[in-house]
């Protein structure tokens, strides 16, 4: 069976077809949830980002050219308001805080039964990244978006994203090395 | 392992979270596995981007999902914004590329030619013109009620294949000229160029100018 597009979806949307709104918030809803509240870290806050986005859509659909995937555009919106959220906060500066925090509590009796599986540890370790590595780091492996996608999402060059990607394992390599896990990498 | 070697190992160790996620191109997809086939370092390594992968899902997995409350919220949002023109709201190009999104891959690799494509999408471009003209109160159409069958002066008109709508707007305003009709098969449209009967000199020596017009492939009089 053939689903329709997301791209035919928009321009439904852009003919303010609600049915067509429902559907395309019912495929991407979830995902795009997850993406902001990996990012705010707030329920309440990445609940009333996701109809803000959505909004956005409702509102923007006439002007999506398709030169990117629909849910590539709809990401790029998403990651805008949880920044300004993130702003409003200024939690970007408290990032370090937060992270130090996590790490305070590294051995305590959970995290120790954690060590004991690698996968949890790795999850945990995945917690404790800085915004912009955990941004690119879901971008890549959860959203399944390539260079050229994340490039346009982040607003930074090709190159720049796989130097990212890069960081960010690296960075996740030495909170796992801090928790006793030595991958032999980098 | 010469420089030009470990330069190439980087780059391709760069590329392996994206061939874990299953997101390269064909090219690169090839040069990884290549790579990995020949390198049991590299290899080792894409098991640490699997692992990462894997985890990653996991934990975006267990994050759970929103509540009812934000479709309510949502939807609330959009009953309170203010009601917009459906026929004219909707973006050119997007629904083009709609409806070609909306042809599988088989279905455009069997059942279109490039030119047809061509034709199809120039197709695209005028129907949105016309509605443009529509809307706009400017020109008219065939369905106008003014356009009365044998007035005014006439010609069919092919577009050239590159010419963009921005091209066709631009040609038929400079030119004062209507799309009345078509596209009949070849991609032929029926244009109007003046609302009288011209003498057939006046109507020759237009045609012969608009001729020399970038967009045009194919113009000629008509009744």
């Amino acid at each position: 069976m053939q689903t329709t597009s997301d791209e035919v979806l928009i321009v439904r949307i852009a003919s303010a077809d609600r049915l067509a709104m429902q559907v395309l918030f019912a495929r991407h809803h979830v995902r795009i949830y997850r993406f902001v509240l990996r990012m705010v870290r707030n329920e309440a806050t990445a609940e009333d980002l996701i109809s803000e986005v959505f909004l956005d859509v409702w509102r923007q659909a006439e002007k999506f050219e398709g030169r990117s995937a629909a849910s590539t555009w709809m990401l790029s919106i998403a990651r805008f308001k949880a920044l300004s959220v993130l702003r409003r906060r200024g939690e970007e500066q408290l990032d370090d805080e937060t992270a130090g925090a996590i790490e305070d509590h590294a051995d305590d009796p959970e995290v120790t039964l954690a060590k004991k599986d690698k996968g949890a540890v790795l999850r945990q370790c995945l917690t404790k990244l800085s915004t912009e590595h955990r941004e690119i780091i879901d971008l890549v492996y959860y959203h399944e978006k390539s260079v050229e996608e994340v490039a346009g999402i982040v607003g930074i060059p090709e190159a720049t994203v796989k130097t990212r990607m890069f960081y960010a394992r690296k960075k996740l390599s030495e909170l796992l090395k801090e928790q006793g896990i030595d991958r032999g990498w980098p | 392992m010469n420089t030009a070697n470990n330069d190439e190992r980087s780059e391709i160790e760069g590329l392996l979270p994206w061939h874990a996620a299953g997101t390269l191109g064909r090219r690169d997809t090839q040069r990884v596995e290549a790579a990995l086939a020949n390198d049991p370092e590299l290899a080792r390594r894409y098991e640490l981007v699997r692992e990462e992968l894997a985890q990653t899902i996991h934990l975006n997995e267990t994050l759970g999902a929103p509540s009812p409350r934000a479709m309510a919220a949502l939807f609330a949002k959009i009953e309170a914004e203010p009601a917009r023109n459906k026929a004219a709201s909707i973006n050119l190009g997007a629904r083009i590329r709609a409806f070609f999104a909306s042809l599988s891959p088989r279905t455009l690799a069997w059942s279109a030619s490039a030119a047809a494509l061509a034709i199809l999408l120039q197709a695209g471009l005028i129907a949105g013109i016309m509605l443009k003209e529509k809307n706009a109160g400017g020109y008219e159409t065939a369905s106008a009620p003014t356009n009365v069958a044998g007035a005014g002066a006439y010609a069919l008109i092919r577009f050239q294949p590159q010419a963009s709508a921005a091209d066709i707007t631009n040609f038929l305003e400079t030119n004062k000229l209507s799309i009345s009709g078509g596209p009949s098969a070849g991609g032929l449209y029926r244009v109007r160029i003046a609302a009288t009967k011209l003498p057939k000199a006046d109507l020759d020596r237009i045609v012969k100018t608009l001729r020399e017009d970038k967009v045009v492939g194919f113009i000629g009089i008509t009744e």
